[in-house]
């Protein structure tokens, strides 16, 4: 009670003392805005040095992100076997027809195992001869080669390696089987490579961030020096350190920005020239694989390494050369 | 307004350009500081504004020792100082206008605050038509001018000129000296640096005179 008293007493006051720290802020977001748009200005007005140094950020920030495509792609490619671990079960060539459909009847019971395709020699055959260029030889042929195979999915909690590599043994411990093959081993395999590459990119991305760095670093060092008069002049009648040190660090930022925007267009136009010849060695493997080029959320953090690498940069260079410049 | 308690100051190498120097500026008052080159004139302005510490010895400005003043703290002592230079100190890139207005954005004024008193200013040191112009196209006096208007623009209480007119002509120099009496008159502490002795006779002000970083007068002022 006494306390809602004394809070209606003071909000007159209160609520002028938010008015002015909210006009205060509205000035304070306003200075930032001009600080901002005068970088921009000071970038434009020097805009092939400042393209370059853009275009230097640019290929910089553009071999990680083109590599994490590449691996992206990659990556799609590879998971379009969905990552299931499925058994081809070659059968000896003489198990019949008739008993490969009563085996496949038993196996289907297994509590490990989702489903079984029973793919008879002349299906194998048609197929084959349809994906492999090899239907005119195959016709000529005078008996089916191919056995009888059962293709083996199994159930949910059985697909990773260990349990896969279990059921495999158990189907090589079956009397009609000649070859109980695992697919998911080369998918494994790509995974693995995968890896690797990724560690690889991640290495490099490191590097290259580090090379962004110092670019952005070395360019507001330079720039420093050469509005040094000014620097004094401001700090003689009375600027602080974060005063004088916001342009610096807003001109790196759009640094940072440009060069995104220039690895941006580099990606893209490099995919753009893969996309053609991408799609004819699709073509060939009868897949219907389409090159992905940047996605939103690979742009945008693109967009957002490239921000801030380049604040961080001109900060270093800020931190390390403002306080060295004092007046006299 | 300004306090020195047995200030000395020594550079690095051991020139010593200030030595055991005390003396009391009123608020208010306007003082000419006078002596020969070298005599460690800019040496002491320096000292108040902070741009150099003391070596030995306390320095006092509105009250406050700034000599123990952290480095944070510097910006804004010296944004209650208006500064003007030899040499202008102008920055040659942008328009006068700018140049007056910088105090005033480096104090965070609003925009409209910025127009008013930059034009004021402007307006006192005469120059009110030229504000779009850059300092270059300016005349050696209208610069000083520039530099009289930035360094009054967020209204200081006290003003330091290092040898304002030591580059224009007598009847400039007297223009400017009226500039300063006019800011005097409204209640701002002057201290004028100058060795043009034959101007300082014909303006009735106290003077503080150093010779080789001594003090020759400290009678002259209230010690």
């Amino acid at each position: 009670m006494n306390h809602a008293r004394s809070n209606r007493r003071r909000s007159p006051h209160h609520w002028s003392q938010s008015l002015r720290r909210r006009l205060s802020l509205q000035t304070w977001l306003l200075r930032h805005a001009q600080v901002a748009f005068d970088s921009l200005g000071r970038l434009y007005r020097s805009w092939v040095s400042s393209l370059m140094t853009a275009a230097v950020l640019g290929i910089a920030l553009a071999m990680p992100a083109s590599m994490y495509l590449l691996l992206d792609n990659l990556d799609r490619l590879s998971g379009s076997w969905d990552g299931q671990a499925s058994l081809s079960v070659f059968l000896k060539a003489g198990v019949s027809e008739d008993a490969a459909r009563t085996l496949a009847n038993k196996v289907g019971n297994w509590p490990e195992i989702a489903a079984v395709t029973l793919i008879t020699p002349a299906e194998a055959l048609e197929e084959f001869g349809q994906h492999s260029g090899f239907a005119d030889v195959l016709g000529a042929l005078d008996k089916n080669p191919l056995p009888v195979v059962l293709l083996v999915t199994p159930g949910p909690g059985y697909s990773d390696a260990l349990s896969a590599g279990k059921l495999q043994e158990k189907f090589r411990a079956l009397a009609e089987t000649e070859l109980a093959q695992l697919d998911l081993e080369w998918v494994q395999r790509l995974a693995a490579m995968l890896d690797i590459a990724r560690r690889g990119i991640e290495v490099i991305s490191a590097l290259l961030a580090l090379a962004v760095l110092l670019v952005v670093g070395n360019t507001i060092r330079l720039e420093i020096q050469n509005r040094r008069e000014e620097i004094v002049v401001t700090k003689l009648i009375g600027a602080t350190n974060s005063f004088i040190r916001r342009p610096f660090l807003y001109s790196g930022i759009w640094y940072g920005v440009f060069g995104a925007g220039v690895a941006w267009l580099m990606v893209e136009i490099s995919f753009w020239l893969l996309t053609g010849p991408v799609q004819q060695l699709t073509g060939l493997y009868q897949s219907n694989f389409t090159l992905q080029t940047l996605p939103l959320q690979l742009l945008l953090m693109l967009l957002g390494s490239g921000t801030i690498l380049g604040l961080l940069g001109s900060w270093l260079a800020v931190g390390r050369h403002l306080s060295a410049i004092e007046p006299t | 307004m300004i306090r020195f308690d047995n200030v000395s100051k020594r550079y690095p190498g051991g020139f010593e350009a200030l030595g055991n120097v005390s003396f009391q500026l009123e608020r208010g008052a306007q003082a000419f500081l006078t002596g020969h080159s070298g005599a460690g004139k800019s040496t002491l302005l320096k000292l108040v504004a902070m741009i150099e510490r003391p070596t030995r010895g306390q320095v006092f400005v509105d009250g406050q020792n700034v000599s123990r003043l952290s480095r944070r703290r510097i910006p804004f002592l010296r944004r209650k100082i208006g500064f003007i230079f030899q040499n202008h100190h102008l920055l040659f890139d942008r328009t006068v206008f700018d140049n007056v207005a910088l105090p005033l954005i480096i104090a965070g004024y609003r925009h409209q605050e910025i127009g008013r008193r930059a034009r004021a200013a402007l307006d006192k040191v005469g120059l009110l038509s030229k504000e779009r112009l850059y300092p270059i196209t300016l005349s050696g006096g209208e610069q000083q001018r520039v530099g009289i208007a930035r360094a009054v623009v967020n209204k200081p209480l006290l003003l330091l000129a290092d040898e304002p007119t030591g580059n224009l002509d007598p009847e400039l120099s007297r223009e400017i000296m009226n500039l300063f009496a006019l800011f005097n008159q409204v209640g701002v502490t002057v201290l004028i640096a100058s060795h043009d002795i034959a101007l300082i006779e014909q303006l009735n002000h106290p003077v503080i005179t150093l010779d080789h970083g001594h003090l020759l007068n400290p009678a002259g002022l209230s010690a």
